[in-house]
């Protein structure tokens, strides 16, 4: 009887717990273990062990460039997503009811929306030909079309309007839990708006940042139609350089081990994070 | 002039209106308590002094000066919330050096007006600490502290003793009162109990349906209730309604006594239930004793009389000799009643 009743919730968990196994645990097992092959030309996969596609990453300049190029702009999207998603979730959750829920529609909107659509959106305005050149061109502001697509920015700019949604519905479960009396305290302690909102309010959402951070800088890293449409062929990142190896030259080792690096690197980076803001702000988690 | 006069403030909410034609002035130095039961508008009133809910009429000035377009971070004034709102991500110390800071005060002056602050409410070993590794009442502490510091021009509490407990409630209601005397700040207070106004307040201000009811001494305004309303809010009553001729007062058909001076028509006869006692004797009215309750330093009666049932108090000296049941005859003396003009 006691037996029964303590093996129910593994019986009930056996489900998710396997289809976790299989469509996750698995295919990571697999790519590991496909990235400690060697390639061989013509046939692809060949036989034996060899840690020669790590060394590889490790040693050449090519992909130092792309892994830094990588998390360069995952930081700097992670950054601009904090900075535009905290005060976008703050007045959002200022607002009346009735506008509030107006505006979640218009800032969640775009997640309903495929990613692909959304940056071949992008592309249509920040190419040479596309409106926002169009534009400055007709106004006179320009004499040549700025060169938007195929840039770092432009890559920047396209991420951080697909990944801000994250942030602001992380911040904004945060946000439910501040006591408004603090913002209120601070005003009468004689703090202006920005101060309460850098100094009383902020520190109090690090939670949500936090977890958007998270959300956002991972999303990014391992973006691949994004950077893909808009970045192409010269700007590559560690995604869509993956995608080259496995389906451009067929060295699906080296794809392999690309694959697992990234993951590592963005594990490490995730959970170093998240030590540390949790040591530096422990008391406004719990 | 007084120091804080608050001058037919009016706050309607649509077609509701939370505070009608308040009007208050307050001396410099005082402890003014505004009491009235939930709803009344006393949170809303405190919160316009403060600021951060604009009147819809009426006018706020501060020791000359018009406040009432000011922003509350432009006011100066101290205010202790119900749930302190403490920064939680700060520690005491900086919880309470947040205004002087604001107020661009340096470091070193900073820290010691913290650390005397901190003694003036007994807080200074736990400086370091965080809000939440703080009791209830460390916490109520630190909000004064925080809003002492900035040495406001008034202090404003909203029922900050809310969270404690009655025992906690008992000692922070005298220290509270201790240390405004001795900053001699002028201090507006909200609360529901009655007993935290008696025993804080310099004047209580009756509140109710956002109205002040009543406005006066704790003594004068128990002794001298200006109607039901009042007389039932702040402490026990017996209260019927009567009529008022020829100088004498009924109540039904019963004459009852009272002082001479009562205008004619319909009045509330009041009287407090310690004023009345057991008469052997000539009797005021007659009754049976339904319930008999020990509250400690005393006893409460309940009688059923013709007038309806009355609460008679008397002082806990041992057991007393009536009992549930009995017959008893209740008297009174004319000049513990009151009578007050009904629907005036
Ligand atoms: N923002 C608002 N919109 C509409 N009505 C409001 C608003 N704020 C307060 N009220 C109403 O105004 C009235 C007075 O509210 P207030 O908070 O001042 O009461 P209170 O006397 O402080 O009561 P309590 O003792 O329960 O705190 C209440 O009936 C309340 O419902
Ligand atoms: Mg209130």
């Amino acid at each position: 009887m006691n037996d029964e009743r303590n093996l129910l919730p593994y019986w009930l968990s056996a489900p998710g717990t396997l289809a976790m196994l299989a469509f996750v645990a698995l295919p990571l097992v697999l790519t590991l273990g496909l990235s400690l092959y060697p390639f061989v030309p013509g046939t692809g996969v060949g036989e034996g062990l060899t840690a020669t596609h790590y060394l590889d990453i490790a040693r050449d300049e090519y992909f130092h460039t792309i892994f830094a190029r990588t998390f360069g702009m995952a930081l700097l999207v992670t950054a601009i997503c904090v900075l535009i998603g905290v005060p976008e979730a703050y007045v959002l959750s200022r607002l009346s009811p009735r506008w509030r829920a107006a505006s979640m529609v218009v800032v969640l909107g775009p997640l309903l929306i495929s990613v692909v659509v959304r940056t071949l959106g992008w592309a249509l305005l920040l190419g040479n030909e596309g409106v926002i050149n169009k534009a400055l061109l007709a106004l006179g502001l320009i004499s040549e079309p700025i060169k938007m697509m195929f840039t770092f920015t432009g890559v920047v700019v396209a991420l951080v309007h697909v990944l801000v949604p994250f942030m602001v519905l992380a911040v904004w479960a945060s946000l439910q839990k501040l006591d408004a009396a603090t913002e209120q305290a601070a005003a009468s302690l004689g703090a202006g708006p920005p101060t309460v909102l850098a100094r009383i309010v902020f520190p109090q959402v690090i939670p949500g940042v936090l977890s958007g951070g998270l959300i956002v800088f991972a999303l990014a890293a391992s973006a691949f139609a994004t950077p893909a449409i808009i970045g192409g062929r010269r700007l590559k990142v560690v995604p869509t350089t993956i995608y080259d190896e496995f389906l451009g030259n067929l060295n699906w080792p080296l794809g392999a081990a690309l694959a697992a690096v990234l993951l590592v690197i963005v594990l490490a980076v995730s959970l170093g994070a998240n030590r540390f803001v949790e040591r530096r702000w422990k008391q406004v988690f719990q | 002039m007084a120091f804080l006069e608050l001058d037919g403030l009016v706050k309607r909410y649509g077609d509701f209106t939370a505070v009608a034609e308040c009007s208050l002035s307050v001396a410099q130095g005082e402890f003014v308590c505004l009491l009235g039961p939930s709803g009344c508008g006393k949170t809303t009133t405190l919160q316009m002094v403060a600021g951060f809910t604009a009147p819809t009429q009426g006018r706020i000035v501060l020791d000359g000066r018009d406040i009432t377009a000011v922003k509350p971070n432009q006011r100066g004034l101290g205010i202790v919330f119900q749930s302190y709102a403490l920064f939680p991500h700060m520690t005491v110390a900086n919880n309470v050096a947040f205004g002087l800071e604001m107020k661009g005060v340096p470091a070193d002056k900073r820290r010691r007006q913290v650390a005397e602050t901190l003694e003036l409410v007994h807080l200074a070993p736990f400086a370091a600490r965080y809000p939440k590794e703080l009791s209830g009442g460390q916490r109520q502490r630190v909000a004064l502290a925080r809003a002492l510091v900035i040495q406001p021009p008034v202090l404003l509490l909203d029922e900050p003793m809310g969270a404690l407990d009655a025992k906690l409630r008992e000692d922070m209601q005298i220290e509270l009162r201790a240390l405004q005397r001795r900053v001699g700040i002028t201090t507006i207070m909200v609360t529901h109990d009655q007993g935290e106004a008696m025993t804080l307040a310099d004047r209580v201000v009756l509140m109710n349906k956002g109205r002040i009811e009543q406005l006066g001494r704790p003594f004068e305004m128990y002794e001298q209730p200006n109607g039901r309303f009042s007389s039932t809010f702040l402490g026990k009553a017996n209260v019927f309604e009567g009529v008022c001729e020829g100088g004498g007062v009924r109540v039904g058909e019963l004459p009852l006594p009272c002082e001479v001076g009562a205008a004619a028509g319909s009045i509330d006869y009041i009287v407090r239930p310690e004023k009345l006692a057991f008469a052997n004797g000539s009797a005021l009215v007659r009754g049976r004793v339904e319930a008999r309750v020990f509250l400690g330093n005393h006893w409460l009666f309940q009688v059923a009389t013709p007038l309806g049932t009355m609460q008679l108090t008397e002082a806990n000296a041992g057991l007393p000799a009536v009992a549930e049941g009995d017959e008893v005859g209740l008297t009174w003396r004319a000049e513990h009643v009151r009578v007050v003009p009904r629907g005036a």
